[in-house]
């Protein structure tokens, strides 16, 4: 296994979670984005690639405008998961 | 693979840049009409000068599609008192909004507001917007109108009984600006961010006759000669914010709310007034939890609040219909926490959707709070992760997340001095949205957008031919490529630290003469000494360079109106140690702030210098129809 040095992963990290399988490199979400997190992917069709997590704003736009449901999936960072408990049980829960 | 450190590990390589690099090379564009920031009032400015026939080009940082503070949405269209539910009057509504802070308001433009805001609403909805509940999706909740099919928010409601918010859905807005800008030939530059206005000859206080730019993808240089130039961009964000890895939710804003427009207007030799005024940042995301995710926002109308054994609080986070006498949430907090500290109330509070009639649940949750700027993206998370507003509680962060430190500031509500054609102190220079020395909100925005554009297109067929200085457009091309011809040196994220740094330590709860001085100083060595270093390594990171120098420049501006301003403020949130008393009667007037020769002048305008709204506006709007029209 080749191991490359590279700089720490920023964090949050990976502010989107593309889904290959649906994601066609449409790159809506590379246009949309207000902060250029996203770059195209170098191969045509491919999901971007995430270059500036950090600067995300979390307004959900490359979610919410992407064409194809379930291309692109929000990842919200640990510390930013709001939580939510069950009226009945008591049980707390988070995404 | 999806992210930076995946790519490098499956290629053996970092990606090449994706976009054309164009250094050094340049594009000219002549238009009439130059529309600076394509958000809000940008949109509006550029849609009303097109209408009138003009050429209008708009210049985007971002993209126009979802850009700008109202971009992703908005819930709620406020000061609308010329709607036909309304029970105020427009003129009187303006009066109070502006007397509200102590006369500190801007009283032109929330005049206009009040005025014109209704036709906006209506206009947005024949371009696509959403402002009506069409499909009787929320029949029978309260405040809804049968008729026009309204939603009519409690906001003020309970006190005041006025009718003058409406709940909308903006997320529609943004996508139906910006085919309307497309539809009425609006040359759109996204990614483009300006960086200089040009004045005639390269005077500063000159006619401004354009603006300079460079894009954000490839680095192009751009240069746009214009015959009016409407400042639309945001005010300044982040300037007591150390922003490093969290930048993208530090503050209400994203990082790109640099503070550009008023940067530039600066140092073109506009006058600035209240730029002394800042607030503690409440909300602040990131250091604390993001806003609307939990509970603790103006959206959560109706929503009661509750503890952790779902005893009552007696406070909401925003009033309903009937909480006419609970505190909303930050009003006697101080009490509440007392009674958590006895053991009264237990941690955490929770928003109680449960106890809350179907309807009006509904209506919050799958309406205002998708609808509201970023809260769409959190009510879907939520939602896929399990959450039924029938079921479940939403946790509030009230105390468990901590107060905000007094020096988390933000700069809010300066901005450019304007006269009834919203026309600034320069010839040519049009101002509207948060340029302008007053809060507003997406109504704010759209409202003056609109009308400064066709203020701004009156002037053009007036106004001689537009020449460009080639030394002006020089010093500036070497000025914004600085950060890219250097092989080493500062990283923007350092530099806005460090500015931010000096800003907590001699601009914030402390305020004396020798702090502002000490802090004048520290900028300046910052400029000399650390932002001549700047380093970028592509052109996205020069944009974020080049917003450094305008955070630089505002905190600078920030300060000599600090000096200026030798009094204490309340409504200003402008506490001197050295001129304790509060708002003594000779300090109550606007302190101006301007460059003329490169150096600082200090001035002052009256409280009130608009004179009389009702009959300034329609001395200067004879030929405007609107809805409403003055008894």
């Amino acid at each position: 296994m080749k191991v490359y040095a590279v700089p720490n992963v920023a964090t949050p990290g990976r502010p989107a979670i593309f889904n290959p399988e649906i994601c066609n490199g449409c790159n809506t979400c590379v246009e949309h984005c207000p902060m250029d997190v996203f770059i195209p992917n170098p191969e045509e069709g491919k999901c971007p690639i995430i270059l500036h997590p950090e600067e995300c704003w979390y307004c959900g736009t490359c979610v919410n405008d992407c064409p194809r449901p379930g291309a692109v999936k929000f990842n919200w960072p640990l510390q930013q998961r709001g939580y939510w408990k069950r009226k009945e049980t008591g049980q707390v829960f988070r995404p | 693979m999806t992210t930076f450190h995946e790519f490098v590990g499956n290629e053996g390589h970092a990606p090449v840049w994706p976009y054309a690099i164009r250094y050094d090379q340049e594009q000219e564009i002549e238009t009439d009409v130059l529309v600076i920031g394509g958000g809000i009032a940008g949109c509006w400015a550029a849609i009303s000068a097109a209408r009138k026939g003009v050429r209008v080009a708009l210049v985007e940082k971002s993209a126009t599609i979802r850009s700008g503070a109202g971009g992703p949405g908005c819930d709620h269209w406020c000061d609308t008192a010329a709607n036909p539910l309304s029970k105020v009057n427009p003129d009187e509504w303006a009066e109070m909004l502006t007397n509200g802070f102590g006369g500190y308001g801007c009283g032109i433009s929330r005049e206009i507001q009040c005025r014109e805001n209704y036709d906006t609403l209506l206009e947005l909805e024949k371009m696509g917007g959403k402002i009506r509940d069409t499909d009787d999706q929320f029949k029978g909740v309260e405040g809804r109108d049968e008729k026009t099919k309204f939603l009519i928010s409690p906001r003020m409601n309970p006190f005041h009984d006025t009718n003058v918010v409406i709940r909308v859905w903006g997320t529609t807005f943004k996508p139906a600006l910006k085919k309307e800008c497309e539809r009425l030939g609006v040359k759109i530059y996204d990614r483009v961010m300006a960086t200089a206005l040009l004045t005639e000859k390269g005077i500063q206080g000159a006619r401004v006759v354009g603006a300079t730019g460079v894009n954000a993808r490839t680095g192009e240089f751009m240069i746009f000669k214009a015959k009016a130039t409407i400042l639309c961009s945001s005010s300044g964000g982040s300037l007591w914010l150390i922003n490093t890895e969290l930048s993208g939710y530090n503050t209400m804003s994203p990082r790109a709310v640099s503070g550009d427009g008023i940067a530039m207007a600066w140092r073109a030799g506009a006058e600035l007034t209240l730029m002394e005024r800042s607030g503690v940042m409440g909300i602040t995301p990131g250091f604390k939890h993001r806003w609307y995710t939990g509970a603790g926002d103006a959206s959560y109308e109706n929503v009661m609040l509750v503890d952790a054994n779902g005893k009552a609080l007696p406070i909401v986070t925003e009033p309903g219909w009937r909480q006419k006498n609970v505190d909303r949430m930050g009003m006697g907090f101080s009490a509440i926490r007392e009674k958590v500290l006895k053991g009264e109330f237990a941690l955490p509070f929770y928003g109680d959707f449960p106890s809350m009639p179907e309807i009006e649940r509904k209506v919050v949750w799958n309406m205002l709070l998708e609808e509201e700027c970023t809260g769409k993206i959190i009510v879907d998370t939520y939602t896929e992760s399990g959450f039924d507003p029938g079921k479940d509680q939403l946790q509030n962060y009230a105390l468990i997340e901590g107060s905000s430190l007094p020096q988390w500031r933000e700069a809010n509500g300066g901005g450019l001095v304007i006269n009834w054609d919203l026309k600034t102190t320069l010839d040519g220079l049009y101002a509207a949205g948060t340029q302008l020395f007053s809060p507003g909100d997406h109504s704010f925005a759209a409202a003056t957008g609109r009308y400064a554009g066709r203020k701004a297109a009156a002037f053009v067929r007036e106004a001689g031919e537009a020449i460009v200085s080639k030394d002006q457009v020089s010093v500036e091309r070497a000025r914004v490529y600085a950060p890219i011809k250097r092989s080493d040196g500062m990283d923007w994220k350092e530099l806005h630290a460090g500015i931010a740094r000096a800003m907590q330590y001699y601009c914030s709860e402390y305020k004396t003469e020798s702090l502002f001085k000490i802090g004048l100083e520290t900028l300046q060595e910052i400029e000399e000494k650390w932002a001549s270093t700047l380093h970028a390594l592509d052109p996205h990171k020069l944009i974020r360079s080049l917003e450094d120098l305008s955070i630089l420049t505002h905190a600078q501006i920030h300060l000599h109106a600090s000096l200026a301003r030798k009094a204490s403020s309340r409504f200003l949130d402008f506490h001197r140690i050295d001129y304790p008393e509060l708002d003594p009667p000779k300090w109550r007037k606007f302190i101006t702030v301007k460059q003329a020769d490169g150096k600082v002048q200090v001035g002052e305008l009256p409280i009130g210098y608009w004179g009389n709204l009702k009959q300034n506006y329609e001395a200067h709007n004879r030929d405007y129809e609107g809805a409403w029209s003055s008894p």
